[in-house]
């Protein structure tokens, strides 16, 4: 059996790992534009930082492709998928042939119509590449201070490793509060005022307009409102969207990802699809939609690839969660950060001098967000009440008190647990 | 308010430089013996709380505390002794009836440590309990005046009906030992000790607990005065009934579980309501003469139609060989006597520590006097208080006794410290009480392998001695006081004990 | 796989397994020098949860599908061959804390002096069996092989 990925990410190793797992014999092709054995891609914002050496950032030990025999087609670009044919058009016109394909290309950064952008000086920030070239280009340029354009966790990571360069960093977002995808009013509120205080220009409800400068480099931006700010960098951190660009003449159905069944594959037989390019049912929000985390991406993979290798297997959707520590302060959001209309229940903490907040939004006696900042101490418990669907109306009173627990569940729960069977999330 | 007069009983000394302050011994004290405190991260102790149960000392993870008996004596009194003192203290601040638990902790003689066994020399030879056969089988219950067979063709039959019998697979048998006054596992753990055993234990006069009916078959039940729990399928589960007269540690009076601790399974157990204080009267308030007696105990023996043993415990007074009689007369198939050390849940401590005789001298007394009587085979005798160790058992068997009843030494195989604190119903380790953070602390499983030990271990050492007489059945032992001799003991002693002082040949 | 599971019927609340797993995790691995000499103080990787007159030890269940495995972005996460538990290796460990959104159980610490690392229940690799599991004063911890049903 062939068994032919696009993309060498975290879908691609989680499908690997299950073919290996169940298929010891058949064929494992990886096709990837990048040049570099599988490395952690949320690793690249410690690496601009200087937080860790570039041996750390690999994903896998350097003999994963060769214990799992697979061969890889690195530094190519995979041109047309022809689906009919069962066969790949490489870049430099070689056909490659497949029995089983998986298509996780993950996401391309978005990049809104704004003048000046091929000028040097502009990047985005979603690969290694990006990360050594920005870092490149600060230690070769006069380089004082930078504009990051997009005030979300792509944008934000890239604000925090500019800083830890030494820069001046301005961050523009679009709507009237950082992270509004993530967190709610407050816990933005939080983070913008440790922003701040660190120095940091942050400017809501506007967006660069326009990039001007020298064939030198950048030497200002045009916001919307009309200021000019100064700087020499700027990067784009405002997402990603999935990377469907390969499936757009074929027959494989997508929407704003590619389209998927429980099995993780398309509507063409034998074509699997993973991570940040599908979309999959959001089990909170009861839509279908991409949710493009690290997590997902290694989740759905394996699901994939277990179907792949002859193991039927079911992936049970997801929720949006993000873990990530700015300027120091963990932080964690599960779920839905902000409650839509009435209806819903919000139960919530906030103690001003330890600098901890923390919210749990419920809808007819479930939890259905989770929210903390600063402390975050067995967040995943909540995750869990969220993913079983688990009726805490019981012991809202003591949800958010630091010795909630198992203990405090219903025994059945607790029992059905800590028996230690096979867990999903 | 006014202060104690006497010093606490115990003194808490805790190593600094070994403790760790991890505050197991705060968590573990049920009388908050210990306090943390977070500010200096350092734990200091209260002795007045301290009841010397150990459980600080065994548990804590580096040795740090060492329970003392608290150094400050009083002037040396051969009369006023500082426990004499001590009890009028706390007399004359509560005003009330010294209360107390387990048996009879006074230096009145020990009788078994005066008893010493036999052993082969050159003639009738020493048996090796491992290389030969040994039976330890025991049977309770009345045997006929006669046996007579029938001979057939097949070979030879038994014509007489016998009385229903308990086998024993080991002359040892738990005592009784409510489920109220201990808690749901300990009883739990002595009824799988006794299946697995193959012996019996005995619900005292709690009732039985219906999770425990599968252990019917290795299921003594209890009828005592205040006929708590008794209805007809507990009858019928059990192996054998006896009708609770007296107990050792407190002849003459009744009992009494306070109504803190009749929880909602206690309720039902003992069909009271939750709340109530249990009340066991002194006397049963229909049994006023022998032939009362010989009526209930036929009541009961109809009711099963006959099909298990019925016997009658009574404590061990200064009339038991003729009370004894009388209830074997009565009809009783066992008679359990419980000597001056039994033990006990709650008793006022003037009565446990002065009313009733050893166990020894009731034993050697009543069988003499049944034998005498020409009776001896119409009942089992099962004797019962502070028996040790299976040289007590030994002993006790060669005086007499069909069987042995241990109930201390069954609690403290399962961890009891005897503290004697029982009656406060805070033990610390999990066994009388009934506090559900409290019971969690004895592992049924854990309690029953240490019983099984126990039994084990006492039943092997029983089998040596034996096999050091040259004995290799325990019904060659029984009564047989040739082969005990007395030390240390007055002439008056040896005769109502009935053996020789030892030097002395046949 | 051997795994440690818990019998809350019988667990005491006394934190011993909280105190054992310390010292063994410590750098001295004695119990007066971890306790009282050791700076910053080893982190004990189970929990015991209490409430009322429950309580019972939490560690890492060592999942079949471990929802920390799949989320560690370093791959600091991973399987050992022999014993199949899940382990961290600090080393690789950036503390980006997904393991602790995703852990259903909440068993992974962060070790707050470095602030970079996540604790969690190793088996106690190399003992024959976990010294919380030995050190449980009334075998509410047992180590044991069982097969799903």
């Amino acid at each position: 059996m062939n068994y032919t990925i696009i993309g060498n990410s975290a879908a691609a190793v989680g499908a690997i790992e299950a073919i290996r797992r169940y298929d010891r014999k058949g064929e494992i092709v990886v096709v990837s534009r990048e040049p570099y054995s599988v490395y952690s891609r949320p690793l690249i914002s410690h690496l601009l930082a200087g937080h860790i050496q570039e041996n750390r950032i690999f994903y896998r030990e350097k003999d994963f492709y060769k214990r799992n025999r697979i061969q890889t087609f690195l530094r190519r670009e995979v041109k047309a998928i022809q689906a009919r044919s069962n066969h790949l058009l490489l870049d430099d016109g070689e056909r490659l042939g497949f029995e089983k394909l998986l298509i996780a290309t993950g996401g391309c950064p978005m990049i809104p119509p704004v003048k000046g952008i091929d000028r040097r000086g502009v990047f985005t920030f979603t690969t290694w590449d990006d990360a050594k070239e920005i870092r490149r280009y600060v230690r070769e340029n006069p380089v004082e201070s930078a504009v990051v354009i997009g005030g979300g966790l792509i944008g934000l990571k890239a604000m925090e490793a500019l800083m830890a360069s030494g820069l001046r960093v301005t961050v523009t977002e679009l709507m009237d509060r950082i992270l509004s995808a993530t967190f709610d009013k407050k816990a933005s509120e939080m983070i913008e005022r440790q922003l701040k205080a660190r120095g940091v220009n942050l400017i809501t409800e506007n967006t660069v307009e326009e990039i001007l400068g020298s064939h030198n480099g950048i030497e200002e931006v045009l916001l919307k409102d009309g200021r000019r700010l100064k700087c020499q960098v700027v990067i784009f951190g405002i997402g990603v969207f999935p990377n469907i660009g390969l499936v757009k003449d074929t027959p494989i159905r997508y929407n704003k990802g590619i389209r998927v069944n429980a099995h993780m594959e398309t509507n063409i037989s034998g074509i699997y699809a993973a991570g940040d390019v599908v979309e999959i049912p959001d089990i909170l929000l009861d839509t279908v939609r991409p949710i493009a985390i690290w997590p997902n991406a290694y989740r759905q993979g394996w699901i994939a690839g277990c179907n792949m290798a002859g193991t039927p297997r079911r992936y049970e959707g997801s929720f949006a969660m993000n873990s990530i520590e700015i300027c120091g302060i963990p932080t964690i959001s599960v779920g839905m950060a902000e409650a839509p209309e009435n209806g819903f229940e919000i139960i919530q903490e906030f103690d001003s001098k330890s600098g901890t907040y923390k919210k749990i939004i419920l809808k007819d006696g479930v939890i259905v967000g989770a929210l903390f900042i600063g402390e975050i101490d067995r967040a995943g418990i909540y995750t869990g009440l969220i993913r079983e669907r688990i009726d805490v109306s019981g012991v809202k009173d003591i949800l958010l008190r630091e010795d909630f627990g198992f203990i405090s569940l219903p025994r059945e729960y607790r029992k059905h647990l800590v028996r230690g069977e096979g867990v999903f999330l | 308010m006014a202060y104690a007069l006497y010093p606490p009983e115990f003194r808490i000394e805790r190593d600094r430089d070994r403790c760790i302050a991890c505050q197991v011994c705060v968590r573990q004290c049920a009388n908050d013996g210990h306090i943390y405190d977070s500010e200096d991260d350092s734990i200091s102790s209260d002795e007045s709380r301290c009841v010397g149960c150990h459980r600080c000392g065994t548990l804590c993870p580096t040795g740090a505390i060492t329970i003392r008996e608290t150094p400050m004596h009083f002037k040396a009194n051969g009369n006023w002794t500082a426990r004499a003192l001590r009890d009028i203290y706390k007399q004359a601040e509560t005003g009330g009836v010294l209360l107390t638990g387990m048996g009879c902790d006074r230096s009145y003689p020990i009788y078994f440590d005066r008893i010493l066994l036999n052993a082969s020399q050159v003639t009738n030879p020493s048996i090796d309990p491992l290389r030969e056969p040994m039976e330890l089988r025991t049977f309770l219950g009345s045997k006929p005046d006669r046996i007579e067979l029938d001979p057939s063709v097949t070979g030879i039959r038994l014509r007489t009906n016998l009385a229903p019998q308990l086998v024993l697979e080991t002359p040892i048998l738990f005592s009784a030992m409510s489920y109220g006054s201990i808690s749901y596992n300990a009883c739990w753990a002595l009824a799988r000790a006794a299946k697995a055993e193959g012996t019996f234990y005995n619900t005292g006069e709690g009732g039985l607990h219906r999770d425990f009916y599968p252990y019917g078959e290795n299921t003594i039940v209890q009828v005592a005065s205040g006929r708590f729990g008794v209805h007809a399928d507990y009858l019928h589960v059990a192996a054998a009934i006896e009708i609770k007269i007296g107990q050792g540690a407190k002849p003459g009076i009744g009992g009494h579980l306070p109504g803190e601790k009749v929880s909602d399974q206690i309720s039902q157990t003992r069909m009271i309501p939750v709340g109530t204080d249990a009340l066991s009267p002194a006397p049963h308030h229909d049994i006023y003469s022998i032939e009362d007696l010989r009526q209930l105990i036929f009541a009961l023996k109809e009711a099963t139609r006959y099909s298990k043993p019925v016997g009658v415990k009574i404590a061990a007074v200064h009339n038991v060989a003729p009370i004894a009689s009388g209830i074997v007369r009565a009809g009783a198939d066992m008679v359990a006597i419980d000597g001056l050390r039994g033990g006990t849940g709650a008793a006022p401590t003037t009565i446990r520590d002065n009313v009733g005789i050893p166990i020894e001298l009731a034993l050697a007394a009543v069988d003499s006097r049944l034998r005498e009587e020409g009776i001896r085979h119409r009942a089992s005798i099962i004797a019962a208080g502070g028996f040790r160790n299976s040289a007590d058992v030994t002993k006790a068997i060669a005086l007499g006794a069909d069987a042995v009843y241990i109930g201390t030494g069954a609690l403290v195989a399962m961890g009891c410290h005897l503290c004697q604190k029982c009656y406060t119903g805070k033990c610390n380790w999990g066994i009388a009480t009934q506090d559900p953070y409290l019971t969690k602390r004895l592992n049924p499983n854990i309690a029953e392998r240490r019983l099984g030990n126990l039994l084990r271990g006492w039943s092997l050492e029983i089998k040596e001695m034996l096999g050091g007489m040259g004995i290799n059945a325990i019904e060659s032992l029984r009564g047989n006081r040739e082969h005990l001799r007395g030390v240390g003991m007055t002439e008056a002693e040896l005769k109502i004990l009935g053996i020789k002082s030892a030097g002395e040949a046949w | 796989m051997k795994r440690i599971y818990v019998h809350e019927e019988y667990c005491i609340g006394c934190r011993l397994c909280e105190i054992h797993c310390l010292v063994q995790h410590s750098r001295s691995k004695k119990i007066l020098k971890a306790f009282k000499e050791e700076f910053p103080r080893a982190v004990s990787r189970v929990l015991v949860e209490e409430h009322g007159y429950l309580s019972f030890a939490l560690q890492c269940r060592h999942c079949e599908e471990a929802p920390c495995l799949e989320a560690c972005i370093t791959g600091a996460m991973y399987r050992d061959k022999r014993t199949e538990a899940v382990l961290c290796n600090e080393e690789k460990c950036v503390g980006c804390w997904m393991c602790i959104m995703v852990c259903p159980f909440g068993v992974i610490k962060r070790d707050l002096e470095s602030n970079k690392v996540g604790s969690k229940c190793d088996l106690c690799l190399g003992e024959e069996m976990p010294v919380c599991v030995q050190n449980c004063p009334n075998e509410a911890l047992t180590f044991e092989e069982r097969t799903e049903t």
